[in-house]
């Protein structure tokens, strides 16, 4: 069983400050660029030669699963570019660290999806009339999705670094790019590798909703399996849709079994440990690649190259003796801080300018009433979600037979794009007549429950052998033995596995809280289906606002609920 | 850092050197000062001390890692800016990187230096075989033994043949039985010559493993550290620990650290004491030292290394324990002897429930921080008082890690005695209360 480094926004304990303040109106300030540039400049429709046709006959749903593939991976290659530079950057930059990280932490919580018809404008006038330009586009908004969680696992792990290491690669004298790939790629990959699969999952969801996307009156799609549902939709073919369901089951499973869990058994290695654990059997294709002779000739040539440039002396002569007393320059920080002051400024400056002609207070109202419906919505499916997976997960983890069938499923559970489900649910709605305000609820969380349960049932596998037998010797049941042992024991897994459900189910409450079967439209009041249809209506100050306010109450729970309750958990729960 | 040096001056020479921790608040924290010291070619220098005596900052200093705050650190003559190609370091926690094998492991040093693949692997050979790692190159550190592992990192400093070898309390993570195998093994090697290394220098707070091993000894004195003498050890290797004149060294190397701290141990005056820094023991710990103290065959007088054996303690663990009871006034410290109080004799003879009387006694009498608390909260209407005032205050006087430890102790202490209670959430002493509600 892989191991369940926390998502990387469960630790740390900060209190909004500042430099939150700061980072959400440069964030904002960006997106609303963005917008700009994309309104500003002449839409370039694609050639009419290039734009592709998307057919529904099942047999060129392998070549639509391949494309989509593509397009995932090349925005996984993408994030760990970003996770490589913009991490090391934040971590080994006091200064630069100081707003970075706050950026970093609104830009997780920003629905990205609200922006997508302005990232493809933008992407698209890159490259006028070309493919290239969507794709680069529908390339972006994954990134989006994946890019955050990955950079700041990254982050967190450079500044834990074992002191010991770090002052015996000074003391042998390596060079800052030999350490980066001796000592601090190989210290974060459990983490990192951990938070890659959580993004994968994310992006799947992204992919479906990007690759067929409206811009004016023009609809133009990508070949893929997200453009394949959206045609199927559009013309109630729910024979399709179930063949889009199989499609990405099976293109799921093949990367889970090829990829991620040889990647995830392989990065036990770098996990800092002292003593070796109780080995868990290799997958098999990990097996299969350390046992097979082709395998291992490609990999040992591989290993070899890549060695030869991680062993090259570069940044050599880099001061590395510590000087405690060394103050830092207060005049190199005060311009530092006052450059950050002025764009701060001139991004507060360009939202009002950009808002204050078109929205009233009343329209804040509103979105905040909006955001206070989907917080409801929130909070009624983590409780129900809770009440239903928490004895489920607890019941499974405690049995070692159990948990070994049911971890696995979970786990590929939550990395199902839960979009391609929706159909289902939308026509149930449509013939039953029942209320969308109500049904269509459960849509949010039906891609990230999973994530509870798997944590959950980890919690309950990793609950000390000596504690259950104490339990049992001291006939501790019923509900004194839910209250004082097994709650406590699981917390901090819950606490886990429920930020990523809760924050997932904010994102996800833009495609959910708007459904379409056909011609039939279904949409529940709240923030989601506020931002949705203002994209749909090309109310850009609307969009920017919804975006805006869904990130605040995104920031406020996680600040204000899930940090403290982990911070509880963890020191609580855990003896030393 | 390839410049000129010059190969007749010393290894390393340190003068005036002074090392202190900068606080705004109050005055500087000092962890070294005015220490001199010269090495050179072909000598095994021990730098002896408890911990908090600054030994293992000396080494930093000379390992080219920590600047100094001021003085004058030279390698062959030539001021030193970072670490030099010709040292090379062990590490008490061995450092080993886990997500590399034993080779892969030893060659790193040599791969920072750029050298050739067929080199670096027949270097790497021969010093893996000379430290006796031979048919382990392929294994992982985590599948190793701590001695084991240990030899690997001595593999790895070995291996860039330094001029100098850094060690840093190399055998103390290790079990007794282990830490004297390589301690053996490295002499011998050192001995005949086979060691690719021109001098060595270790930080230990084992007397006994200084004696053994080094050509001489620095022993340091704490707060602020400073060289309090120089020994030469004229004994030839092998060393035999029991030969009447090796313990008799070591004997006299105890009461030297001991004398030093004589002047502290006195019961201190609240106006000063605020500020000592308590080592966090165990009452469980004391109770267990004033039992085997007071009961045969010591009855009530020990000679600290006689009884440091008997209790498989080293004197970096029994001299803070001694020094704990004498502050508390359980028992007397002096020329490495440690004697009985009348108090301490009182508390032994004690049951649980008067014992923690007498313990609440002597808190409030000797720890003036256990006073101030108890007495601040006897002052408060509601009897509560947050931690955090009493850390800022200790922090005033010693290092934030230092106000912690003191802080935990004297929590500690205090409820063992009854004195106040703590919690932890709300980082808040308060006074215990009479009808408690239960939850």
């Amino acid at each position: 069983m892989p191991s369940f480094a926390a998502p990387a926004l469960a630790s740390g304990r900060r209190m909004p400050n500042r430099w939150d303040g700061v980072a959400m109106l440069l964030v904002m300030g960006l997106l609303i660029g963005l917008v700009d540039v994309g309104r500003s400049t002449l839409f370039t429709p694609l050639a009419s030669g290039q734009a592709a046709t998307i057919h529904l006959n099942p047999a060129y749903l392998p070549g639509y699963a391949l494309r989509t593939t593509a397009r995932m991976f090349a925005a996984l290659f993408a994030s760990l570019f970003f996770t490589f530079t913009f991490a090391t950057l934040a971590a080994k930059s006091r200064r630069a660290g100081l707003i970075l990280i706050p950026i970093l932490d609104i830009l997780q919580s920003v629905p990205i999806l609200g922006f997508l018809s302005f990232t493809v404008v933008f992407f698209l006038n890159l490259f006028p009339g070309r493919v290239f330009g969507a794709e680069l586009a529908c390339i972006f908004a994954i990134f989006t999705s994946q890019a955050w969680n990955m950079a700041f696992s990254f982050y967190q792990s450079l500044t834990t670094l074992p002191a010991d290491l770090v002052e015996a690669s000074k003391a042998f004298r390596l060079s800052a790019w030999q350490k980066f790939w001796r000592l601090d790629v190989p210290f974060a990959m459990p983490g990192l590798v951990w938070n890659t699969m959580l993004s994968m999952s994310g992006g799947w969801f992204f992919v479906v909703a990007s690759e067929a996307i409206t811009v004016g009156n023009t609809t133009f799609a990508l070949p893929g399996i997200g453009s394949y549902v959206a045609l199927a939709l559009e013309q109630k073919n729910l024979l399709a849709i179930f063949y889009a369901i199989l499609a990405m089951l099976i293109v799921i499973l093949l990367y889970d079994q090829l990829l991620f869990r040889p990647l995830v058994a392989w990065s036990g290695k770098f996990r800092f440990e002292t003593t070796a654990s109780t080995a868990t059997p290799d997958p098999w294709m990990l097996k299969l690649i350390r046992q097979t002779m082709l395998f291992q000739t490609i990999f040992d040539t591989a290993g070899g190259a890549i060695g030869k440039i991680f062993r090259l002396r570069l940044g050599a002569g880099a001061s590395v003796q510590v000087d405690e007393n060394r103050q830092p320059s207060r005049l190199i920080d005060a311009i530092w801080y006052a450059i950050i002051a002025v764009a701060a400024c001139y991004a507060l400056f360009h939202i009002i300018s950009f808002i204050s002609g078109t929205l009233e207070w009343s329209d804040l109202g509103e979105a905040l009433l909006m955001g206070c419906y989907t917080m409801i919505r929130v909070t009624v499916l983590m409780t129900i979600a809770a009440l239903v997976w928490v004895p489920i997960g607890v019941w499974i983890g405690l049995r070692p037979k159990a948990t070994r069938v049911a971890q696995p499923i979970a786990q590929f559970l939550a990395a199902f794009p839960a979009n391609l489900l929706f159909p289902p649910f939308v026509v149930a709605i449509v013939y039953f007549h029942v209320s969308p305000n109500i049904w269509l609820s459960p849509l949010m969380l039906i891609g990230t429950q999973w994530y509870i349960l798997f944590n959950v049932i980890a919690g309950a596998a990793a609950f000390p052998g000596d504690m259950r037998e104490a339990v049992a010797n001291f006939r501790i049941r019923g509900f004194l033995r839910w209250r004082r042992v097994m709650i406590p024991g699981i917390l901090p897994y819950f606490v886990t596995g429920a930020i990523t459900a809760s924050g997932g189910a904010w994102n996800a409450s833009i495609v959910a809280e708007v459904a379409s079967w056909g011609k039939t439209r279904l949409h529940a009041q709240g923030l989601g289906a506020y931002i949705a249809q203002a994209t749909m209506a090309g109310d850009t100050p609307k969009i920017v606002l919804g975006v805006a306010v869904m990130s605040a109450f995104v920031i406020t729970t996680n600040r204000i609920l899930w940090r403290p309750l982990y911070a509880y958990a963890s020191r609580r729960t855990t003896l030393g | 850092m390839d410049q000129v040096t010059n190969p007749d001056a010393p290894l390393i020479s340190v003068r005036n050197c002074r090392q202190a921790y900068h606080k705004d608040a109050s005055t500087d924290l000092i962890v070294l000062e005015d220490v001199n010291l010269t090495l050179q070619s072909g000598e095994i220098v021990g730098l002896l001390g408890r911990s908090g005596s600054g030994k293992s900052t000396l080494l930093r200093i000379v390992s080219g890692l920590l600047k100094p705050t001021s003085g004058e650190v030279k390698w062959r003559g030539v001021p030193l800016t970072g670490p030099a190609a010709g040292v090379a370091m062990v590490f008490q926690s061995f450092a080993l990187f886990p997500w590399l094998t034993v080779q892969e492991n030893v060659e790193i040093g040599l791969e920072a230096q750029g050298v050739k693949k067929a080199e670096r692997e027949e270097r790497t050979e021969s010093a893996i075989d000379l430290i006796g790692l031979g048919g382990y190159d392929t294994a992982y550190p985590k599948e190793l033994s701590g001695g084991m592992r240990q030899r690997v990192g001595l593999a790895r400093a070995l291996v860039v043949h330094p001029d100098l070898l850094l060690m840093d309390e190399p055998f103390s993570a290790l079990d007794v039985l282990t830490a004297e195998t390589l301690r053996t093994d490295l002499i011998d090697l050192w001995t005949d010559k086979k060691l690719p290394v021109k001098s060595i220098m270790m930080v230990t707070h084992n007397i006994e493993e200084a004696v053994l091993m080094c050509d001489r000894i620095l022993v340091f004195s704490s707060n602020p550290g400073r060289v309090a003498q120089e020994l030469k050890v004229p004994f030839a290797h092998p060393r035999n620990r029991f030969d009447p004149a090796f313990r008799q060294m070591v004997d006299d190397i105890y009461g030297i650290m001991t004398r030093r701290k004589a002047p502290t141990a006195q019961p201190v005056t609240p106006a000063t004491g605020f500020a000592t820094k308590l080592h966090p023991i165990s009452t469980n710990i004391m109770a267990g030292l004033l039992e085997t103290l007071e009961g045969p065959p010591y009855d009530g007088h020990a000679d600290l290394p006689a009884l440091a054996a008997a209790l498989q303690y080293e004197a970096d663990e029994l001299l803070p324990l001694g020094e704990a009871l004498s502050m508390l006034g359980f028992a007397l410290l002096e020329e490495g002897d440690l004697h009985i109080t009348d108090s301490g004799r009182k508390f032994v003879n004690a049951e649980t429930e008067e014992r923690k009387e007498i313990f609440a006694k002597i808190l409030l009498a000797h720890v003036p921080l256990a006073a101030e608390i108890r007495k601040v909260l006897d002052e408060r209407w509601n009897h509560r008082a947050s931690a955090v005032r009493f850390r800022d205050e200790l922090e005033d006087h010693m290092s934030p890690e230092y106000a912690e430890e003191t802080l935990r102790t004297v929590i500690s202490w205090g409820r063992y005695a009854e004195l106040y209670e703590y919690d932890e959430e709300a980082q808040q002493f308060s006074l215990e209360e009479d009808e408690e509600e239960e939850d």
